[in-house]
């Protein structure tokens, strides 16, 4: 956890002692509830390794390693509860407070390292700010000295950026008009495509809020890292994939002919390697086999096929559906080179960033038009030379 | 907890073919009624496939925004939302009056009411004289104007002439038009000539669609007459062979959609409260005083 150790909280930190925290009413008050909801013989613990409470026939327990105190009425366990506010503090907020959806719960843990640092040691760091990324975002989470969290929403490209040089937001569904668009203007149809805009920041979300964001942007994304978590992640791969497709998709079917994955090695590497798409692809060929590119690093994994490669996969079945032939064609070696250069180009979305008068890149436009000027100007340079069937 | 889950096409390629239904997701979510109001899309995110488990509840009810019953609501949807032993014959409709069916969700275990398209609801057809109202910004308009209602033909599914002749005869029937005439794209009697099926000075042409896409803004506008190519633009109204034609573009990009949404639900058992008069009250066309 960074900043862990930092003299985040002063001398509670420095000490290492529990930080301060002022136990706000209503998290004593759900506590009692809670315990008092307990069936005999459960317990309720305040986080790992935290005091558990109990309530039975002489009231109220708790326990904390081997000690236990035992028929304890409503202002003592208030009291015994006062002492371990930071403990008090945190199971109010990432129980009561986030609401009992379990993916929602376990997101707002791992934003702050819930599960693998004790609640000390954490507190002192939320004071400054944890901050984790989410694809290309980057959420901060910052607690009061009432424990209670604040959420903030970014682009994590802007990390450093003062919240005032952003467009504030505060309502989570503007998210949506905010991704539709990249910097460049144009539609991204692809939620999880790393091409997302910049400029604008959530600074001030509470938890609830901070997970719709979240999940606006990244739709579905925390419930299949959930899923994954559990080990319930329902991966659906290529083969079942495709084959459950009907109408104008169903013809991709015809693309799997038994003769091995390579067409669905290149469609994932094309459309699925984390330069296109920042989900980590889990589904592979079949059950059996995988495929030989490398899924990405995605912290939330891809469980099927999209539909943007659903789409694409019609496109080339229909393509690759075509004969090859032998064709010839007079080059230089740096034309060859070129356009190497140019179909890398492309392929990269480099297009953009090669200068007007960079005539030294074979992708360069000048360069590309001088080829097309030379090989294409009234002719079709590429003959075939196994004449093709008068089919065509 | 109920939740209210609005799917629809989407598309990879026009970013405006998602903005009705989540217009009208927003019109929900602000009058109550629901718990949760999710959306999900064949073509974007969350996909018809993972929208089930973007909501909590227990108890969905789905509500497709199409015009018509077809492949993507007997076949698409259920199967992507996999919904448990789906069958169309559930529905018991002849084309026009599937209701809801309930199933088990088979990757959540959630309860979902899928319902009818809302392009087959009757009150879709007070979405279209609304949408009368609002191209001409008349809440009373019908002396004097013809209705022309507007869609595919049978070419692509013959359940989506049969909406546009419901709804084109409901119209009629409130005898508050002039003229009323069903049209199509692709057969007798066609939009192309669309002055000649018409008396009335004035025509509000009102394309039964969910979103303003190609269809709506390239190839009925020029057939029609309103340009000679879509990237001119056109005037509303516009004048066509001597008839003023009030170009109402996609009758789902209306606001009073979100009542149609809302009955389907209603319709299929869920309990809104009073979210049907507050969304008929917010969504109505001003009148000017």
């Amino acid at each position: 956890m960074p900043d862990a150790s930092s003299d985040a909280d002063g001398d509670d930190a420095a000490s290492g002692a529990a930080p301060s925290i002022t136990l706000p009413d209503e998290a004593l008050d759900a506590l009692l509830s809670a315990v008092d909801a307990l069936d005999p013989g459960d317990e309720l613990e305040l986080g790992a390794g935290g005091p558990r409470l109990s309530v039975g026939d002489g009231g109220f327990a708790v326990a904390t390693g081997d000690e236990r105190h035992a028929g304890l009425d409503e202002d003592e366990l208030r009291e015994v509860a006062s002492e371990h506010a930071a403990a008090v503090a945190d199971w109010y907020f990432l129980d009561s407070v986030a609401g009992d959806h379990p993916p929602r719960r376990a997101f707002l843990r791992w934003l702050e390292y819930a599960d693998e640092t004790e609640v000390g040691e954490r507190y002192a760091a939320l004071a400054d700010g944890v901050v984790r990324e989410w694809g290309q975002l980057a959420i901060t989470v910052a607690r009061d000295d009432r424990g209670e969290r604040t959420y903030e929403v970014r682009n994590a490209e802007e990390a450093d950026a003062p919240v005032d040089d952003l467009k504030r937001y505060d309502d989570p569904l503007d998210a949506r008009r905010l991704v539709k668009f990249d910097d460049d203007g144009r539609y991204r149809p692809l939620k999880t495509a790393p091409t997302l805009p910049t400029g604008w920041v959530f600074a001030d979300l509470g938890p609830r809020e901070a997970y719709e964001a979240v999940e606006t942007i990244y739709p579905a994304t925390i419930e299949n890292w959930h899923r994954e978590r559990e080990g319930e992640l329902d991966v659906s791969h290529w083969r079942e994939t495709m084959e459950r497709q009907t109408g104008i998709y169903g013809v991709i079917q015809t693309w799997d002919r038994d003769e091995g994955h390579e067409h669905v090695d290149w469609v994932a590497e094309a459309c699925c390697a984390d330069s296109q798409c920042l989900k980590r692809r889990e589904w592979e060929y079949d059950e059996e086999t995988d495929l030989d590119v490398d899924g990405g690093d995605g912290v939330f994994p891809c469980r099927e096929p999209c539909s943007v490669v659903v789409s694409a996969a019609r496109q080339w079945t229909k393509l690759e559906g075509e004969q090859s032939h032998t064709y010839e064609i007079e080059l230089t070696p740096s034309e060859v080179e070129q356009i190497e250069a140019i179909v890398d180009a492309v392929a990269e979305g480099r297009t953009d960033d090669i200068r007007e008068a960079d005539v030294y890149e074979g992708a360069n436009r000048y360069r590309a038009r001088f080829l097309r000027a030379k090989l294409f100007g009234d002719r079709d340079p590429f003959r075939p030379v196994d004449a093709p069937a008068e089919d065509e | 907890m109920q939740a209210l889950v609005i799917v629809a096409h989407g598309s990879h390629l026009n970013p405006d073919s998602s903005a009705p239904t989540h217009d009208h997701a927003d019109t929900v979510r602000a009058v109550g009624g629901f718990d949760e109001v999710a959306v999900g899309f064949w073509k974007e995110e969350p996909s018809l496939r993972e929208v089930l488990r973007t909501v909590e509840s227990e108890e969905v009810y789905v509500v497709p925004l199409f015009i018509s019953e077809g492949y993507f609501t007997e076949e698409v949807i259920p199967r992507e939302l996999r919904l448990g032993g789906w069958d169309p014959a559930d529905w018991e409709s002849d084309g026009l009056s599937a209701d809801s069916a309930t199933y088990v969700a088979e990757d959540t275990g959630q309860t979902v009411h899928y319902c009818g398209p809302v392009g087959t609801h009757e009150a879709m057809t007070d979405v279209i004289v609304r949408r009368a109202e609002s191209v001409t910004g008349d809440p009373d308009v019908g002396d004097g104007f013809g209705l022309a209602v507007v869609g595919h033909g049978t070419e692509r599914n013959e359940n989506s002439a049969k909406a546009i002749e419901y709804h084109a005869d409901r119209v009629r029937e409130m005898d508050r038009f002039d003229e009323v005439r069903a049209l199509y794209m692709d057969e007798d009697p066609e939009v192309d000539d669309l002055t000649d099926f018409f008396d009335a000075d004035d025509v509000v042409l009102v394309p039964l669609f969910i979103a303003d896409g190609y269809h709506t803004q390239e190839d009925i506008p020029e057939d029609v007459g309103l340009c000679e190519d879509h990237t001119e633009g056109w005037d509303v109204p516009e004048l066509v062979d001597d008839t003023r034609v009030w170009y109402a573009g996609a009758v789902g990009t209306e606001p009073l959609m979100a009542d149609v949404v809302l009955e389907r639900a209603v319709d299929a058992g869920a309990d809104v409260g009073d979210a049907l008069a507050a969304v008929q009250e917010s969504t109505r066309v001003a009148t000017g005083d």
